[in-house]
């Protein structure tokens, strides 16, 4: 458990720290609150020679919301979102879902952007930003850019993300009044990740659903939110087994993934559709 | 100056001697993180080991090739078994009587086994350095089933091909270990042919492991002036070490001092000798320099011990009223690679013949066959007595699977089935004398306490629910009556290499009224520096508070065989009681003296010595001690100090009745536990909140094996548990509350009537837990269904019931 020597950076800024992502190329990562990256390193099953820690960049911290926009500096923490009060009432979701990430201890070092951006399929931010239809703010060499949440996983561990961009910020659209949220996740104990995990919103006529930990990457379904919005619970089950793609591990084989998938989901929606205006 | 005005009862509260939930004093320097660990060791100079391991169950090691390794700047050596090998230190002796690689000699038998030792100046350098040793294997045939291995041409031991005997008998295949069998087969299965009713079930402990906090590791020092090696290590029985190393290394026996320092945690794995500590004293003799090595989580759970790995065959006959006949076991017990388990010598599956458990079964046999296989190897008993929790599941799996077969309530088959308070000392059918009991005013005092019957009317109504589609919950009642036996033991029968397993206590008063007080135990948690310092307190009239208690060095304390299997109280406790009453018998006559009568003349009254019929006319143990070491008193050398070494008559038979109520969601395989309650009943009580923490405690881990902990292996051989990620370690938040509560029935036997209790929670939390499960399925049709219980088992169960619809 003791990792192979690594360089470390700490620098003031965005700029600066893009400017070490460039001088070495994929011999270097950034790290945020460490809690993903750090174990890897310490099983050797990932050796960097340089990382590029985040923590003293002030432009990527902060919570702000806004009328219709809610923003989350990417170096936020879980425990800052389980405690801010204004983002519980803006987007309570998003609190219910960082009170099953990991435990008090992990919270309170572990980002929302080391989270998403990390492409790890069993996190559980991914999902929940895909349900919300948040968007990903980018920095890298040639400027910013944006990407859909919805857009940003290709396979796990891989991202839209190129090797010298950071991401900066995380963009959620304000639900609507009426809509209602619910994130339902089983695990086998505290710390673990999901068996499975969905996350809902359900109101005025639309819907979106999102599931985690049950392909390799987060599955947000049209198909599944379409027939949900349409009132049809059972349909939107249907998509939704449709389009995730479990593998056995020690949690279960994947007859009893998708069992406990439709479970999960089906428990969100009522919970959501019971929260909804 | 002498304090007449305190009562007898105020001047015994004072001492919080035995009976007072006195405060842990080791808690003063562990909750303020100034316990010393093995880690905590530093010393100048020192070197660190780092093993490189095999990534293979089953291969030969075509080469090593050292010399990039060799390259990195700090390495100091990489020691292979070609090292080894001259010293004659290639392989070593188990507890078990077989022999084991140190590092890999030709081949590996287990993913994880040592195949090299790095040493190098600093703990990250070794590290670095374990990355660039280049192993050439050659991959063999994997065998991971102990059934499977019996069948196979694959010979796992080539060491041993040829030997027909092994240590404990005649081998029957090229990877069998050994048949173990007690009790009266062909009167068992007699009984069998002609029952009135047979149940048969096969029942499966599965492979877990003791997983301490604090991992595996020793800091081994050679003193190249004065020829003394210092080994401070995590072992349980430092002073067996000590000759083991002795014997082993050649090094004379008073040229090693092991100590252990604060242990966190021990539950059996650090009961036997491990490759790291070979190698870190090979390394440090050829160094000259003190030489580190603690293995990792990952290490911990891969290589140094597992326990249990138990197929248990059972077969229980019965009238049709349920009055049990005949007990029939047949266990094939998966060993892995080498027989490393950790049993008295004559005993090669432990007290597993303890298996008839709280009932009165006249006829019973008992097999066990022991088996290699590529796993790791171990066997270790587990927060238990060798071998006692499989012992205790098997016969209340058996229990219930038998009350299924007669339709009948399995609180009731065991209430007719106990042996009688009357019928003790009890008599086993697999021989066994059980010292003392009164199963059924505990199953009673149980039964009440949970309101027993109210919980049957709810499931029956819950069950009614369910079938109308309103609930998807079950509930489960989760009954166990469980005995155990402890305290190893007895020199006439119970040996480890030889060595009789007694125990022991030094005691010296000092001329001011206080002690110090040595043991040949080592405490990993569990208190001995508060409880036996509370057993002194109440035999010699000193306060507690007052008496200092040393444990783990083997220059200081006298010999013993250490703490595993609950035997510290029974045998050092007792130790500890007769040293005491040695010194409370010459304090006897320094009193009589100083009070000017003859010795028959005065009497013990709490804290001291009075005259018979005159109380007024008294000296307490505090001037009697200063007296010692001033007066000079005829007949009477000075000082006041004893040793005992104490020899056990027989084991103690702590047991208890354990309830848990369980929901279980049969979508999900999810479940909660809403009530559990303890019963123990280990005799005298020394410190009641000692206790409690014991019970919670070892409830706990039982709870981690039965609803989630394993060892698993792939068919490669590859583990697959080997993190905390995936091996389940409750934390606060799986914890349930615990209800504990006792009875109190003395060992008849034992100077103070104490038994033991730190292993019967988890003895008895196993099943409790494991029926629960099986309880909830009962009406539903389930019958047996193997451990862990974790979501996914438990969902299957549902499933094969035809729950999912």
């Amino acid at each position: 458990m003791i990792p192979a020597g690594f360089e470390y950076h700490r620098p003031g800024d965005i700029a600066s720290a893009i400017g070490i992502l460039q001088e070495h190329g994929d011999e270097a990562r950034v790290i945020a609150g460490g809690h993903s990256l750090i174990p890897m390193m310490k099983l050797r099953m990932t050796d960097m020679s340089h990382l590029v820690d985040l923590q003293a960049i002030e432009e990527l911290k902060g919570i702000e919301i806004e009328s219709d926009i809610v923003t989350l500096g990417a170096m936020v923490t879980q425990h800052e979102l389980i405690t801010h009060d204004g983002l519980a009432s803006a987007i309570p979701l998003i609190r219910e879902a960082a009170l099953q990430i990991a435990d008090p201890q992990v919270r309170y070092v572990g980002t929302v952007g080391g989270n998403v951006a990390n492409g790890d399929p069993g996190n559980d931010m991914p999902g929940l930003m895909q349900c919300l239809n948040a968007t990903f703010e980018l920095s890298g060499p040639d400027g910013n850019r944006s990407v859909a949440a919805r857009e940003f996983y290709e396979a796990a561990y891989f991202t839209a993300r190129e090797e010298e961009e950071i991401l900066t910020r995380i963009s959620i659209p304000k639900p609507g009044a009426g809509i209602g949220q619910a994130y339902e996740k089983q695990k086998r104990k505290i710390g673990d990740y999901a068996t499975a995990a969905a996350a809902v919103m359900v109101g005025n006529g639309t819907a979106s659903v999102a599931m985690t930990n049950l392909a390799d990457t987060p599955i947000w379904s049209e198909d599944a939110s379409n027939a949900l919005a349409g009132g049809d619970v059972e349909g939107c089950v249907a998509a939704m087994l449709d389009a995730i793609d479990p593998v056995a591990d020690n949690r279960g084989p994947v007859e009893f993934k998708k069992h406990v998938a439709a479970v999960m989901l089906r428990r969100a929606i009522d919970r959501a559709q019971n929260r909804a205006g | 100056m002498n304090d007449q005005t305190l009562t007898p009862e105020e001047r015994a509260a004072n001492l919080k001697g035995m009976g007072c939930a006195r405060k842990r004093v080791e808690d003063v320097r562990f909750t303020q993180g100034k316990g010393n660990y093995v880690d905590d060791i530093k010393l100048d100079g020192m070197l660190f080991g780092d093993f490189v391991r095999s990534p293979y169950a089953h291969a030969r090691v075509v080469t090593v090739n050292k010399e990039a390794a060799l390259a990195v700047p700090g390495v100091v050596a990489v020691l292979t078994a070609e090292d080894l090998a001259p010293l004659g230190l290639h392989w070593m002796p188990t507890l078990a009587g077989d022999k084991q690689m140190v590092l890999a000699d030709g081949k590996v038998l287990f993913q994880g086994q040592e195949v090299a030792y790095v040493v190098a100046e600093d703990r990250y350098i070794a590290a670095d350095a374990v990355e660039l040793v280049e192993v050439e294997y050659e991959e063999l045939p994997v065998i991971t089933d102990p059934f499977e291995a019996l069948k196979s041409d694959v010979v796992l031991r080539e060491d041993l091909e040829g030997q027909t005997e092994g240590a404990h008998g005649p081998r029957k295949h090229h990877n069998h270990i050994f048949t173990w069998e007690q009790g009266d087969k062909d009167a068992t299965e007699a009984i069998l042919a002609e029952a009135d009713v047979v149940a048969e079930e096969m029942v499966y402990y599965h492979r877990t492991h003791p997983c301490p906090l604090e991992t595996c590791g020793c800091v081994a020092s050679m003193d190249k002036v004065t020829g003394k090696l210092t080994l401070y290590g995590t072992f349980q029985a430092p002073h067996a070490i000590r000759t083991v190393v002795s014997l082993i290394s050649g090094l004379a026996e008073h040229n090693i001092r092991v100590i252990s320092p604060d242990i966190g945690g021990g539950f059996g794995n650090k009961v036997g000798a491990y490759a790291g500590y070979v190698c870190s004293v090979v390394a440090s003799i050829v160094t000259g320099k003190p030489v580190k090595w603690v293995e990792d989580r990952m290490e911990n759970l891969m290589s140094t011990a597992f326990a249990r790995d138990y197929w248990m065959q059972g077969k229980i006959a019965a009238t049709k009223d349920g009055k049990i006949t005949g007990l029939w076991c047949h266990t094939t017990a998966d060993h892995g690679g080498f027989d490393a388990c950790a049993d008295p010598t004559k005993f090669p599956a432990g007290f597993m013949n303890i298996c008839t458990g709280s009932y009165d079964i006249p006829t019973a046999y008992l097999a066990v066959d022991g088996v290699y296989t590529n796993k790791a190897p171990g066997g270790v008993a587990y927060r238990c007595s060798f071998r006692v929790t499989e012992a205790a599941y098997f016969i209340e799996r058996m229990i219930e699977v038998l009350a299924i077969k007669l339709n009948m309530d399995a609180a009731e088959l065991r209430r007719i089935n106990f042996i009688k308070a009357d019928q003790f000392p009890y008599q086993s059918a697999l021989g066994w004398e059980y010292d003392s009991g009164d199963y059924h005013t505990a199953w009673e005092k149980a039964l009440k306490a949970v309101n027993y019957e109210g919980l049957r009317s709810e499931q029956a109504q819950r069950i009614e629910d369910f079938k109308a589609g309103k609930t998807r919950k079950l509930l489960g009642i989760g009954l166990t009556h469980f005995t155990e036996i402890v305290g190893a033991g007895p020199v006439k029968n119970c040996d480890i290499l030889g060595l009789g397993m007694f125990d022991s206590c030094e005691i010296r008063i000092h001329p001011t009224g206080s002690a110090i007080a040595r043991l040949g135990t080592i405490s990993q948690g569990q208190g001995h520096a508060t409880t036996f310092a509370q057993i002194i307190a109440t035999e010699i009239g000193l306060p507690a508070d007052d008496i200092t208690l040393e444990e783990g060095d083997t220059d200081t304390a006298p010999y013993g065989l250490g703490t595993y299997g609950s035997r510290s109280t029974p045998v050092a406790g007792a130790a500890t009681a007769m040293a005491a009453r040695k010194i409370r018998a010459k304090a006897q006559m320094i009193a009589a003296y100083l009070l000017e009568v003859h010795d028959n003349d005065v009497e013990w009254d709490v804290d001291r010595f009075a005259v018979k019929g005159a109380p007024e006319r008294f000296k307490t143990m505090k001037e009697i001690a200063f007296a010692a070491y001033n007066q000079a008193i005829p007949g009477l050398e000075p000082g006041l100090e004893a040793v005992s070494y104490y020899d056990p008559p027989n084991m103690t038979y702590p047991f208890g009745a354990y309830i848990c109520v369980m929901e279980i969601d049969v979508d999900t395989g999810e479940w909660e536990v809403r009530k559990f309650y303890a019963l123990d009943d280990c005799g005298t009580r020394i410190n009641p909140m000692i206790i409690d923490g014991q019970v919670h405690g070892g409830v706990t881990e039982a709870l981690a094996i039965a609803m989630g902990q394993e060892i698993a292996y792939d068919e490669m051989g590859n583990v697959k548990t080997g993190t905390l990620m995936d091996f389940f370690l409750p934390t606060a938040w799986e914890t349930p509350n615990y209800i504990t509560d006792f009875t109190v029935t003395p060992s008849p036997h034992h100077p103070i009537g104490a038994k033991g209790v730190g292993e019967s929670p988890n003895v008895g939390g196993v099943p409790a837990f494991s029926n629960a499960v099986h309880d909830a399925f009962r009406p539903f049709g389930l019958v047996q269904s193997h451990m862990p219980h974790d979501h996914w088992r438990i969902w299957k169960i549902a499933n094969g019931l035809g729950m999912h619809g």
